[in-house]
């Protein structure tokens, strides 16, 4: 496993009643694309803006290759940052914008010049050097934003939803393009995001958090097809989240229905939080499944048609490129590793401890 | 649009009686002599050795004064950008209150303060110290100037400082610079605006004054002002006073069009 570069230990933070982080602890290793992932107000954008020093915590440390640097001023760090709104200087063409830091800590003007150069064509932005910053549009002077910070060879770059004011197509592109400046630059990135399509593209690693606490933490793979609570498998893509009680191992009780399924551990006739993702919801003709029901919605999205289906006092949420018109019986199937069970928390605080795995 | 044109009608008439006609009338005046004969005489006047001694001290005191205007209200600006108190707008409360005043009334205080027998006199008594004459010198002027027009230089200052994007800063620091290089780099740059229309707003009417120069200088200072002033009331030349205005007039205008535009280029660099 590669070196570990910052590690954050038990950090709390508040602004006056409002408690931001709740005791957060995070390893971020060396040369990985890590996304923070959470509602707003989930407190991403504050771990974020601590590893860069702009907010100093109430409790816990900032750890930076071994060195504790909670206390370091944000200049002396070997972390750069591409702002939210990019934080360009108006003042300044696109060339002395990105050679700021490099005037800053005195690099020769060859240097400069040169680096100057690389970032451009790194961005696919050459020739912009003379350019106004007000005559750039939205997402070159994101990619300017990253040219200014990635000049200075920083270790770790921190990405405060760069992507959040482009319109989709060009949001889907600088995905595409982020992945590769990361792979080329061999740097950690930090990333905060809301979006959790952008998480699940790019990242190695996933941190959902919310209310100050992380929910669970993994590959977009493991976040995605094994969600550890009702929080994490709603809030990464739709979701049905039906009440269900385990029978014994492998064998889950659903609207009255026994499905078989691959959990086990749970104990027996334990109330459980069953998640089933919309794709893996099979219809077909009644009586041929495992539950029999009546479509009572549906719309078509592009992709695929997206249906609800009223089974067993639930509404399941179906998605199939098959489009069954509504008021049709049908019948609902899921395949046993498609069923994901989750303990159900007894409170918030639980479900937090929960996830210290 | 047009059809809501009459509402201007009001404020067309000001502009004609308040603006246009006693313009037309400076002009008229200017131009012409007690006998009502074309003259540029009221015009070249400007130029004579006591007009220009008094316009070049008139400059010099304004732009002293201007200058402490900015070394005082800068500071405070970047103080109150951070501070609770600067984004409750309480201490600019406190520092634009002095302009509700009559001007005049404000003046005069500082007549009283700085007077023989005044506060500061007693004061100076009360500490054994001989008294310190500063009323009827330049420096009461100065005085008096920074007084009166500070609250017009820390306004606009104020101002772009607060509502200047924390982003560009934090950026600045993110970047490696520490808070003298941000300060230089970034903070002063982008205030350019606010300073510049505090030094206009300070500078302009510091030049012309004659009330101040009047009441705090006992009539021992002759700025420009007093000479215009002077040639209205005293002398009843309306013609030179008219012509004098008018070359003033003229020579704000310029320097404020070559001021501005200096500031579009981004030429002005105060560091």
């Amino acid at each position: 496993m590669a070196k570990e570069l910052i590690r954050l230990d038990n950090l709390t933070k508040s602004f006056g009643d409002n408690t931001v982080l709740k005791g957060l602890s995070l390893s971020v290793h060396e040369n990985e694309f890590i996304t923070l992932l959470g509602p707003s107000g989930c407190g991403k954008t504050t771990t974020l803006r601590i590893i860069g020093g702009f907010e100093k915590p109430d409790e816990g440390r900032v750890f930076f290759e071994g060195k504790d640097i909670t206390d370091l001023e944000p200049n002396h760090r070997h972390i750069n940052t591409v702002f939210q709104k990019y934080a360009l200087f108006p003042h300044m063409n696109v060339e002395q914008n990105i050679a700021f830091g490099l005037k800053v800590s005195k690099k020769s003007d060859e240097y400069i010049k040169e680096k100057i150069n690389y970032a451009l064509k790194l961005v696919n932005l050459e020739g912009y050097e003379k350019r106004n910053i007000n005559s750039l549009s939205g997402g070159q002077q994101q990619r300017i934003a990253m040219a200014r910070a990635i000049v200075n060879e920083p270790k770790v770059l921190l990405l405060d939803e760069p992507l959040g004011a482009l319109d989709l197509k060009l949001r889907q592109e600088m995905e595409y393009e982020l992945i590769r400046l990361k792979n080329e630059l061999g740097i950690t990135f930090i990333y905060v995001t809301h979006d959790q399509e952008e998480a699940l593209t790019m990242s190695d690693k996933v941190v959902v958090m919310n209310e100050g606490v992380i929910q669970q933490m993994g590959t977009p793979e493991e976040i995605y097809n094994e969600p550890q609570n009702a929080f994490v498998a709603d809030f990464i893509g739709d979701s049905n989240i039906i009440d269900g009680f385990m029978i014994h191992d492998k064998l889950v009780n659903i609207c009255g229905v026994d499905f078989p399924c691959v959990d086990s551990g749970f104990g027996e006739n334990k109330a459980v939080d069953v998640v089933i993702r919309p794709e893996d919801v099979e219809l077909g003709k009644p009586g041929k499944g495992q539950l029999d029901g009546e479509v009572i919605h549906n719309v078509f999205i592009g992709v695929h048609y997206e249906m609800e289906v009223m089974a067993g006092d639930y509404e399941w949420l179906v998605q199939s490129t098959t489009s069954h018109p509504v008021g049709e019986k049908v019948s609902i199937k899921v395949k046993a590793d498609n069923i994901q069970i989750m303990h159900k928390p007894q409170s918030k605080d639980e479900e937090a401890l929960d996830l210290d795995v | 649009m047009y059809k809501h044109r009459g509402f201007a009608l009001p404020f067309i008439i000001m502009i004609i009686i308040g603006t246009l006609v006693p313009l037309c009338s400076i002009v008229f005046y200017g131009f012409t002599d007690d006998t009502g004969n074309f003259t540029i005489e009221n015009f070249l006047a400007m130029f004579s050795e006591e007009h220009i001694k008094a316009l070049i001290f008139s400059v010099l005191l304004a732009l002293i004064s201007t200058f402490i205007c900015l070394i005082l209200a800068y500071p405070l600006g970047l103080i109150l950008r951070k501070s609770k108190l600067g984004k409750s707008g309480f201490v600019i409360f406190i520092f634009v209150l002095p302009m509700w005043m009559n001007f005049l009334l404000r003046t005069m205080a500082w007549q009283v303060i700085l007077e023989r027998n005044g506060l500061l006199d007693h004061f100076c008594q009360f500490l054994n110290i001989p008294f310190v004459e500063i009323i009827n010198t330049p420096f009461a002027v100065v005085l008096g100037m920074v007084y009166d027009f500070l609250p017009f230089m820390i306004l606009p200052i104020y101002n772009v400082l607060k509502s200047m994007d924390e982003g560009l800063i934090e950026a600045s620091y993110d970047l490696g610079a520490g808070k003298f290089t941000t300060l230089r780099k970034v903070i002063l740059p982008l205030s350019v605006p606010g300073i510049i229309s505090g030094i206009t707003m300070v500078f302009v009417p510091s030049l012309t004054t004659f009330v101040i120069s009047n009441m705090l200088g006992g009539g021992k200072i002759n700025l420009i002002g007093n000479i215009i002033e002077q040639e209205f009331t005293v002398s009843a030349n309306w013609n030179l006073g008219s012509g004098l205005s008018f070359v003033m007039m003229i020579l704000i205008v310029v320097s404020m069009v070559i001021f501005t535009k200096l500031d579009e280029d981004g030429e002005v660099n105060l560091l």
